[in-house]
């Protein structure tokens, strides 16, 4: 039974906050040594969403956003995975939130300023609850890569944004996925905030023909690991407590 | 050798510029599709507590309050019960979400939450803890989301006797983690990322 603290973070596996090649992290990563905490029921615990929050159309950004009988433009594709914890057992419950620019690579927001057009029948944002196994899927159109202001010609790779909730406020997670073979990837200056090939390798969705639909939308699985627990069958506690 | 079977936790991304579209939609027009942004509301009209208004600002290193920021807090309810399958002492007050989840005002970077004080809850010891919420800070050009803690300015005997903010090396720097009383029922906790006042933040 793993009932106890979670498995305290790599930090040499994720991004640090300072990484002058992401130029927007130099005066917004904090300098100081993170305070080392053991979990106390304050970050043991987090909300829970039940499936009764969600809307027939929450993970279909093909039509969540479109008119009656239209869809959002682009390549459809089915992305599906699993929530897991670092035990590798699957994470039910757990919400997953998506976010996206269109397929022109133009986010619907009042701040982006990327030429390519908006398309009606797109808003880019879904949402999930993972079943029993902890798996999820939507249903999306592929993202197009975007040009951003950081070096004079920086692009991002097509991605998608992901925000995880587990079971404790402890597992908090975002990040973003990315598509099989795109050679934007290597060159992402936000990508490679994060120090390995293969903690970078994790966030890369392979292509699962397999589970393509077909005459409809390809397929691209990802899976994502939470922080895992110990068991607390030896775990200090006080006496008599 | 055996091989310890565990998976590496998914490497954190920044959140972005344009983070407000899949957390809070509604905040940035993209409407009709989630009925209201999640956290917009801890409390109703039912819930039990002292009510109290949170606001704040996140700034860069250069003082200037970051626009683009999303701020979430998590905390107990007024009788220090956390509304989570996970709390095992007692049942929370079913009125209360716990959980806020606020953009910082597009054009000042101001975030606001409506709640009630949080009560008291054990440190892993059994120790009380003082009073306070638990924030997590995602933005652009944050490269994993930032954990921090807001403690109350009227609670100073707890706040002394607090079993994490006594084991802070640089007391100096506990400062950081205690809001202002801004006026009747409003505190304002403001958040440094760098600098001289940096907030502590934690690894937890
Ligand atoms: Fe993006």
């Amino acid at each position: 039974m793993s009932d106890g603290a979670y498995f305290q973070r790599d930090r040499q596996w994720h991004p640090p906050a300072y990484a002058p090649g992401y130029k927007t992290s130099v005066k917004r990563s904090p300098q100081a040594a993170l305070i080392s905490l053991n979990n106390t029921i304050s970050e043991m615990t987090g909300p829970v969403f039940g499936h009764n929050m969600l809307g027939e159309l929450d993970n279909d950004l093909v039509h969540n956003y479109a008119k009656p009988g239209e869809s959002a433009i682009g390549q459809r594709i089915i992305v599906y995975g699993r929530v897991l914890d670092e035990n590798g057992r699957g994470v039910p419950g757990a919400l997953v939130e998506f976010w996206q620019a269109n397929a022109g690579g133009r986010y619907r927001h009042k701040k982006e300023t990327y030429l390519a057009p908006l398309d009606p029948n797109f808003g880019g944002c879904g949402r999930a609850i993972t079943d029993d196994e902890g798996g999820y899927r939507f249903r999306t159109i592929q993202p197009g890569a975007y040009p951003w202001p950081n070096g004079v010609n920086d692009w991002r790779p097509a991605h998608i944004h992901f925000s995880v909730f587990g079971h404790a406020f402890a597992q908090r997670l975002i990040t973003q996925m990315y598509f099989e073979g795109d050679p934007m990837i290597w060159q992402c200056p936000i990508v490679n905030t994060i120090p390995s090939r293969e903690a970078v390798e994790s966030l890369i969705a392979p292509l699962d023909m397999n589970n393509t639909i077909p005459m409809d939308a390809r397929a691209y699985k990802f899976d994502i690991v939470l922080r895992g627990r110990r068991s607390t069958m030896f775990e200090n506690r006080m006496e008599g407590n | 050798m055996q091989g310890l079977d565990q998976l590496k936790e998914t490497a954190s991304q920044t959140a972005g510029p344009y983070v407000h579209i899949g957390c809070v939609p509604n905040f940035c027009d993209i409407t009709g599709v989630f009925p209201e942004d999640l956290g917009c509301r801890m409390v109703n009209e039912h819930t039990k507590g002292e009510r109290i208004t949170v606001r704040g600002r996140v700034f860069d290193g250069t003082g200037t309050p970051l626009r683009d920021a999303l701020i979430e807090v998590w905390q107990a309810d007024a009788e220090g019960l956390y509304p989570s399958p996970q709390e095992k002492r007692g049942m929370a007050d079913p009125n209360f979400t716990g959980f806020g989840r606020s953009p910082g005002d597009m054009a000042t970077g101001e975030y606001v939450f409506e709640t009630v004080r949080p009560g008291t809850v054990p440190f892993i010891d059994g120790r009380p803890m003082a009073p306070h919420i638990t924030f997590w800070v995602v933005a652009r050009g944050i490269n994993i989301g930032l954990h921090t803690r807001m403690y109350f300015p009227d609670d100073e005997e707890a706040l002394k006797a607090d079993p994490i903010l006594m084991r802070i090396e640089h007391q100096v720097r506990v400062a950081t983690l205690v809001a202002e009383k801004t006026g009747e029922a409003e505190y304002t906790f403001n958040i440094h990322l760098q600098g001289p006042k940096e907030t502590i933040f934690f690894d937890i």
